[in-house]
């Protein structure tokens, strides 16, 4: 059996890379796409804690992660494509007018 | 056997998430999205976990990842001349950020205390009901709340976005 540490350290760097792209990148959509990638490390570690705990609420936890995420890309996009009318771009570094 | 599969599935899911943060073109981003995903998804059948193996696929890999790529094609976006941020300060200060924050993430993987305690469900046993069927009857019994609220999450998600996306109210 694969030991949990090792599911961890790759949830651990799957997640920072997430954070990484959220970060860097400035396309709105990629951001979100990052944001997808650390929902999805998360995800990792309730399933690899449910298991090496012989429960199986992790799952269930897992499934209502998946439901927010799923609302929260289709407003995001309905959201980023409402901006892109108004102004455009994707870009967030000129989707700036809520700064004072 | 079962470790073999964990390195090359993780070290597939890592490769094509690093992709998806350094593609300039977001279509190819959303791509090897999609090969993260996959892989994430065979490591939750390592794990015993094919109910939400077959979730992922199918709501992650199939419906959410399809919503981007309508998202991408319909804004028609000319690609990023500059993939990272223009300013370069910024970009260094963010990645030292994440390395930090990878280094909390193992400390407190190796220092931890303890485990919780172990509940009844051993492979053998959900091998017994099968991994569904265990699933079923706990999310309408036990999580039968969260799963109505859920639900209603759905139902706001799908009005608000009907709302956002007319052009004229």
């Amino acid at each position: 059996m694969v030991p949990l540490d090792n599911y961890l350290i790759l949830s651990g760097i799957l997640f920072t890379i997430g954070v990484i792209g959220v970060l860097v990148r400035r396309n709105v959509i990629v951001i979100f796409m990052s944001i997808e990638l650390m929902l999805n490390a998360v995800n990792l570690t309730f399933i690899a804690f449910s298991r090496y705990l012989n429960s199986i609420d992790g799952q269930i936890f897992v499934l209502m992660v998946m439901v927010v995420a799923a609302a929260e890309v289709a407003v995001g996009l309905a959201l980023i494509i409402a901006v892109f009318r108004i102004k455009k771009t994707v870009n967030v570094d000129e989707i700036n007018i809520l700064k004072w | 056997m079962e470790i073999f599969l964990f390195y090359i599935f993780g070290a597939l899911a890592v490769a094509a998430a690093v992709l998806v943060v350094t593609q300039k073109n977001p279509i190819y981003s959303a791509i090897f999205l999609i090969l993260t995903l996959f892989s994430v998804a065979v490591l939750f059948l390592l794990l015993n976990a094919q109910f939400v193996a077959a979730v992922q696929v199918l709501v992650y890999a199939g419906a959410i990842m399809i919503l981007f790529l309508f998202a991408i094609m319909l804004l028609n976006i000319k690609y990023e001349e500059k993939v990272f941020s223009k300013r370069m300060n910024l970009k260094i200060v963010s990645i030292i950020i994440s390395i930090i924050l990878f280094f909390e993430l193992t400390y407190v993987i190796f220092f931890r205390e303890g485990l919780g305690i172990k509940g009844d469900l051993t492979p053998d046993v959900v091998a017994e009901t099968g991994n569904v069927e265990l699933v079923g009857k706990i999310l309408y019994t036990k999580y039968l709340f969260p799963f109505e609220v859920a639900s209603l999450v759905l139902l706001v998600a799908m009005i608000g976005v009907i709302v956002l996306a007319k052009r004229k109210f």
